[in-house]
């Protein structure tokens, strides 16, 4: 493995009692780069990022934060790292500025060149109105930014943020982002842990997606939108399916194109479908419904977005890929509106 | 442990100055953390209530409610015998401070922030320990003062009166890492607080602090005279030259109570601290 990776992780295994929580988990993190670790609640994300700060040991496996073993050499990686967990890890009795100078003397940052910093992450947070207010007067997105600010005290390298904008307002969001930006520009190094796919999508030049302890995805987002291989087509009938005969025509018609099952929304009007993208996929559409004598309000064909590979590569209960066809088989007749397309 | 928390160190010093410099960095954090933790303090007053309220409640209820009716054996006032077991008690059950504090902080989220943090991780102890030894000076302090507004005089030296305060906090200091091993395996600061009653109280009760053991049945006057509280009890007011009917009791550690409240605050320091860190490290791996 390339020495200029900050962050690496092999075969990281993790058992809590009965609970598998890692399973062998891979990744590799450039220096300057974002890792956006993507995954359902209970996936394994937090434990990755929990190991590799030095706060859980893994059962097997190796992990490296800029290059030094996180089991071997915990006190100087902590050295490294800058961690915002899920839950603020302040002391509510403390003001923010107290938090942040007490985070940058207890890493032996001097109190002159603390207090310096802390004054001036307070400034770039905009919490310098709440800096001297002890924190339990804090909102849950100004705990966020002074978490976040916290992280940043000491310059860290490598920076590890656990789900940071859970809770926040859009603002505050967009706002986080922007921080996180600027810091990569600047070389730092980031694993960021999220729910969102929006937001690995915006900021993440590499996507980890795991599930029950296991990586199921990796690669740039653009990397897995086409692995998801297929653009959604979605159609708006004037009538609702299955109402009139031609529309069951309709989905005949468009199976031929499609690179999946046709579902049918609950009123019967909507068709969804994968289709692999070609030239003049449109007008093939609209001429095969023509030909079929089906009356369309609406076509629509959408480039694939993070949440339908998220939903496809995890099974999540959103997904329309998610119905897998033959589940509806156990329900009464009719139950789901769905049916298999022709395929090709 | 040792070496992997030592800090880099400019070319040259070698080995020694390694180590200096590390104990420095550690020093730095214990006193980071005190201060923390003293800050606590005054955000929350009522928190001292134990060091300063009940004191000054304690000395005023028992030396007039019960000063009159309780007999001094070879005479004395019982104010000037109970402010040395007065202040026993109050340090004695405001150690429960240190297991309340202890657990509040290892069920936060903070705990997580020190742990990933390049400090030296028994600072969180250290630092919870000299914070609760700089408030049970305070409570002396408030014991000291309310006694002599009662009536409580001393006719010894300076430096006896001070050994006597001395003899006290250093086995308040020892007990609090008996707090401290009590509150890292505590499941919440409630159940460390449940601590304070169930241990503290009958170990500040069971002795001479409030009343002469001469009164006790058989038994219980063997506990009450082996009882380290006795002990440093008795060590302060002998110190204090205020009236200390232990004297008369032949068990060895009231014929010679200062020795024995120094052997026994450094016995329970030397078995509590160890396993303190142990029960600490333990915590702090996953």
């Amino acid at each position: 493995m390339p020495n200029d990776m900050m962050i690496e992780a092999e075969e990281l295994a993790k058992r809590y009692g009965e609970t598998r929580a890692l399973a062998g988990v891979d990744f590799a993190v450039p220096g300057g780069s974002i890792l956006g670790l993507l995954g359902p609640n209970g996936a394994g994300k937090t434990t990755a990022v929990r190991i590799l700060t030095t706060l859980a040991l893994p059962d097997a496996g190796r992990a490296r934060v800029a290059g030094v073993d996180v089991v071997g050499h915990p006190a100087e990686v902590r050295r490294h790292i800058g961690v915002a967990a899920q839950d603020a890890t302040l002391d509510g009795l403390l003001s923010g500025r107290q938090n942040l100078v007490l985070v940058g003397e207890l890493s032996d940052m001097g109190r002159r060149a603390s207090r310096q910093r802390a004054t001036e992450l307070l400034a770039q947070f905009e919490l310098t109105d709440a800096s001297d207010r002890v924190l339990k007067g804090y909102s849950g997105g100004m705990r966020r930014r002074l978490d976040l600010a916290a992280a940043l005290m000491t310059r860290p390298p490598v920076l590890f943020l656990d789900e940071p904008t859970t809770g926040l307002d859009p603002v505050s969001r967009q706002r986080v982002w922007e921080a996180v930006r600027e810091l990569t520009a600047a070389g730092v190094t980031v694993l960021l842990t999220t729910q969102y796919l929006d937001e690995a999508d915006a900021l993440a030049d590499q996507i980890v997606v795991i599930d029950h302890g296991r990586v199921i995805a990796n690669g740039t987002p653009q990397e897995l939108k086409e692995a998801s291989r297929s653009a959604r087509l979605e159609v708006t009938l004037t009538a609702p399916y299955p109402g009139a005969v031609e529309a069951t025509g309709a989905v005949e018609a468009i199976g031929s194109l499609t690179a999946g099952p046709v579902h049918i929304s609950e009123d019967g009007r909507r068709l969804s479908a994968g289709v692999d993208s070609a030239p003049g996929l449109a007008t093939s559409v609209v001429r095969a419904l023509d030909a079929a004598g089906v009356l369309v309000d609406d076509i629509e064909i959408r480039q694939p977005s993070l949440d339908d590979v998220f939903f496809s590569l995890t099974g999540g209960h959103l997904g329309p890929e998610d119905e897998q066809p033959g589940n509806g088989a156990a329900g009464p007749d009719g139950a789901r509106p769905e049916m298999e397309g022709a395929g090709t | 442990m040792t070496t992997s928390t030592l800090r880099p160190s400019p070319a040259g010093t070698g080995i020694p100055g390694k180590l200096s410099a590390a104990a420095a960095g550690r020093v730095r954090n214990v006193w980071g953390m005190t201060r923390r933790n003293l800050v606590h303090i005054s955000r929350e007053p009522m928190q001292l209530s134990d060091v300063t309220i009940q004191p000054v409640l304690f000395t005023v209820l028992f030396v007039y409610i019960f000063g009159g009716g309780i007999p001094i054996p070879n005479g004395g006032s019982y104010k000037d015998f109970a402010l040395a077991g007065l202040l026993s008690l109050n340090l004695v059950t405001s150690t429960m401070g240190t297991a309340v504090g202890l657990s509040t902080d290892l069920h936060g989220g903070i705990i997580e922030r020190f742990r990933a943090l390049p400090m030296w991780q028994p600072a969180v102890l250290v630092g919870r320990s000299f914070a609760d030894l700089m408030t049970s000076c305070i409570c002396a302090l408030i014991v000291a003062v309310t006694g002599l507004a009662v009536g409580w005089r001393t006719d010894a030296n300076v430096g006896s009166i001070i050994g006597g305060f001395a003899l006290l906090l250093f086995f308040a200091y020892s007990l609090s890492w008996i707090a401290a091993c009590v509150g890292l395996n505590s499941k919440s600061p409630e159940s460390a607080a449940s601590f304070g009653f169930i241990v503290l109280f009958p170990l500040a009760f069971v002795s001479n602090a409030l009343v002469p053991t001469q009164h006790m049945p058989g038994w219980l006057q063997a506990i009450a005279d082996w009882n380290p509280v006795s002990a440093v009890t008795a060590g302060a007011r002998q110190l204090w030259g205020n009236p200390n009917p232990s004297a008369a009791i032949h068990a060895w550690p009231m014929q010679h109570p200062v020795e024995a409240g120094l052997i026994w605050s450094a016995l329970i320091l030397a078995i509590a601290a160890p396993l303190a860190s142990y029960f600490f490290r333990r915590r702090m791996t996953e």
